[in-house]
């Protein structure tokens, strides 16, 4: 069995004092893709966040794991520089800001912390210059201000762009397919099968299966009201597809019932 | 991470504040004429400027201080201010070496150096304690090709003819309140003469530095570049920590003849007074450049961090033909300080054309306004301005205002108008610190993003000095 990289174990977190997660476990070992799905407002972006450490989610039980680390105890800063990335369903805009200096900040702050070598512009030019193309993405987005006036579609590949030059250890993609057409989203989606690794683990956050049509699940699950009720294989992406969410919920009622 | 990084980014102790233990020669607190008649003989000024100064004074007792600026402070006393402080001189100075040691270690410490061998490579400095200049530095090499640079006073003693030509031709004793002030009682300041066809070979640069307690600054500052001139000129400021606060009052005027330019760059960092609003600097100034001649640019550049209240408006007349006027401007504001800060464009010659690039930054319980008037007289014909106003607040409890006056006469005229508000938020925070970068890092690299627009303006040694001081006046705000 590979390395078990996220334990999450009876995590409840509330924003404002409205409890969203009500008791998460969680299982994620390297290599393997898992898919969180459920109907909105059933709490898979807030446990996106709160995995992330954003601060206005507090967790109030249960604990996380990362790598064998204490994830609630590290600030969101390392968190990010221990390898967790959070693909944003809403990238924050940045203006005054380039692109390109941005991305170049975030890369050197993650090889200072793995003990790598920074580049500077002209070596990161080159750098970033070759993963571009992976995404499908305009070259002179890297001048522009941080997601600044980028379309939906721009914002995305611009997440997946950072994705691929900070190569983290767990990448928890939120509804990486929002706001995305279906070329866009095949362009994003090609991106991310070629981010798999057995030394990666990704989460893909969404709310709709046809993102799973292009990047395959090892597993699913459906998150209802604060908790996972079910967990399966890719098959089970394609049921949702077809029956709704209503019968795992009903299934779920029936076994807690019994 | 939110509120209280924030709050420890922007509280950073401030590094000037220390008081110089120097003899001073000080006139009794005060005004009135025998004042003012003390001050000019101290000086052993000509009978011409005396006469200005007490025709100033005589009208600034008919005039009231202004009270439209967006700012509050308690009435000022002027009889509680001691109008004349300066160093004693143990001898008359031969040199540079000659300059008291407890002077010279201040300015040290404060990091101007005095010695020319250790100066910053290619400026010349002239610096201002309290009321006078104390020295100049590179006169020698500038005299050699015409470039004078001195302090006012010595301008005063040597080149009266042209002292007296342009004193007061810009900014007319009668413009304000605190114009009409300064008039009456400038004690020293900088003066600088680019004779025709001269581009002046070094940055030219003013270290203003007030000591005493209970005195205010009134310098006086003088460029004139002749036809085809060019200089580019940099003022810094700081002074100790007082518990009350202090005056300052200068008069700037510039002058531009046919062809010529004069680039004005200022990194204001006067006491600003502690967190809860005690203390710090009023900063009450008139700086004013006239493009008297046809194709001549005047530039203003300024990085304000400093002050309890800043009140200034750099401005240019576009008098020349086919004249440009520049203002580029970063405003930033903390704890209670108070900024109503912006620029003044008047177009009267044809194909005038003029940018404002106006950034203000608001952190703490400060307030930052922006004030400016564009202003087209009718026989500006195809005059052009493009103004840019942004703001960027630094948590819940400052603010930021723009104020723009657009007065056209002239229909052929073109004026644009663009402003933002933005904040440096939560999410983007957030943002940052999931990308592995800290709150520190993620603030002082969007302040610069902001402020880029104008730090490019900035003679490339002190647009790196501008950069650490916003970031040192940050420190501690982020929250």
């Amino acid at each position: 069995m590979s390395h078990v990289l996220l334990k999450v174990q009876g995590l409840a977190a509330a924003v404002a004092g409205i409890e969203i997660l009500r008791g998460i476990d969680l299982t994620v070992r390297s290599g393997e893709v898992h898919a969180l799905m459920g109907p909105n407002g059933s709490g898979k972006s807030t446990l996106a966040k709160v995995l992330a450490g954003h601060p206005a989610y507090t967790v109030t039980r249960g604990q996380a794991l990362f790598d064998g680390q204490d994830l609630f105890a590290m600030q969101p800063e390392e968190r990010a520089r221990a390898g967790l990335f959070l693909g944003f369903q809403y990238p924050v805009e940045v203006p005054g800001v380039t692109n390109s200096t941005f991305l170049r900040m975030a890369y050197n702050t993650m090889q200072s912390a793995r003990g790598g070598e920074e580049l500077d512009p002209l070596e990161f030019d080159d750098f970033v210059q070759a993963k571009l193309e992976m995404v499908g993405m305009d070259p002179t987005l890297l001048e522009r201000s941080v997601n600044d006036g980028f379309s939906g579609g721009e914002k995305k590949r611009n997440e997946v762009l950072q994705m691929a030059l900070l190569e983290p250890r767990l990448a928890i993609l939120d509804e990486l397919d929002s706001g995305l057409d279906i070329d866009a989203l095949r362009i994003v989606a090609r991106g991310v099968n070629r981010l798999r690794g057995a030394d990666r683990a990704i989460v893909l956050v969404t709310h709709y299966q046809r993102l799973l049509n292009d990047i395959i699940p090892d597993y699913v699950h459906v998150i209802d009201d604060g908790r996972i009720i079910k967990t399966g294989g890719k098959e089970l992406a394609l049921e949702l597809e077809s029956r709704g969410y209503d019968w795992v919920s009903e299934e779920f009622r029936a076994r807690q019932a019994a | 991470m939110s509120g209280a990084v924030l709050q420890h980014l922007v509280n950073q102790p401030y590094k000037h504040g220390f008081v110089t233990q120097i003899e001073a020669d000080v006139v009794p607190k005060g005004l009135n004429e025998d004042v003012i008649r003390l001050i000019s003989a101290k000086k052993n000024e000509p009978q011409w400027l005396l006469d200005f100064r007490l025709q100033a004074y005589r009208h600034w007792l008919t005039m009231q201080a202004p009270t439209w600026p967006n700012v509050k402070y308690p009435k000022i006393d002027f009889q509680d201010i001691i109008y004349y402080a300066a160093p004693k001189p143990k001898a008359k100075l031969g040199s540079m070496d000659e300059v008291d040691p407890e002077l010279r270690r201040t300015f040290e410490k404060l990091g101007v150096p005095l010695h020319e061998q250790k100066a910053l490579a290619g400026v010349a400095v002239d610096v201002i304690f309290d009321s006078v200049s104390v020295t100049t530095t590179y006169k020698q090499r500038l005299a050699e090709v015409g470039v004078i640079f001195c302090s006012f006073s010595e301008a005063v003693r040597d080149h009266p003819e042209l002292v007296r030509r342009y004193l007061g031709t810009v900014v007319p004793h009668t413009d304000n309140f605190y114009a009409a002030l300064n008039s009456a009682v400038f004690s020293d300041g900088s003066f600088c003469y680019i004779p025709k066809g001269v581009r002046c070979p070094m940055e030219l640069s003013t270290y203003f530095r007030i000591n005493t307690q209970e005195s205010g600054q009134f310098e006086r500052t003088l460029i004139v570049a002749e036809e085809g001139g060019y200089v580019s000129y940099l003022e810094g400021c700081t002074a100790p920590k007082f518990d009350t606060n202090q005056l300052h009052a200068a008069v700037v005027e510039l002058v531009a003849l046919d062809n010529a330019q004069i680039k004005y760059s200022t990194v204001q960092n006067w006491y600003a007074g502690d967190a809860n609003g005690v203390g710090g600097i009023y900063n009450f100034v008139t700086k004013r450049g006239l493009c008297k001649g046809a194709n001549s640019k005047i530039s203003w550049t300024q990085v304000e961090t400093g002050s309890a209240i800043t009140w200034k408006y750099p401005s240019c007349v576009l008098l020349g033909d086919n004249s440009v006027g520049e203002f580029y401007s970063v405003a930033l504001t903390n704890h209670h300080q108070q900024a109503d800060t912006g620029t003044k464009m008047v177009h009267i010659g044809r194909d005038t054309r003029s940018t404002i690039v106006s950034k203000g930054i608001s952190a703490g319980q400060s307030n930052n306004s922006y004030r400016g008037l564009v202003k087209i007289g009718p026989k500006a014909d195809n005059a052009r301005n493009y103004s840019q106003c942004d703001s960027l607040l630094i948590g819940e409890r400052c603010g930021a205002n723009t104020f723009p006056y657009i007065q056209v006469h002239n229909n052929t005229a073109k004026v644009e108008h663009e402003a933002s508000t933005s904040k440096i938020g939560e999410d983007q925070l957030f943002y940052f610190a999931q990308r592995g970068i800290g709150a520190e890092q993620a603030v002082s690299t969007i302040i610069n993003g902001f402020c880029r627009d104008v730090f490019t303006q900035l003679p490339m040694e002190f647009a790196v000095e501008a950069t650490k001081l916003l970031g040192l006046k940050l420190e501690g705000s982020v929250g």
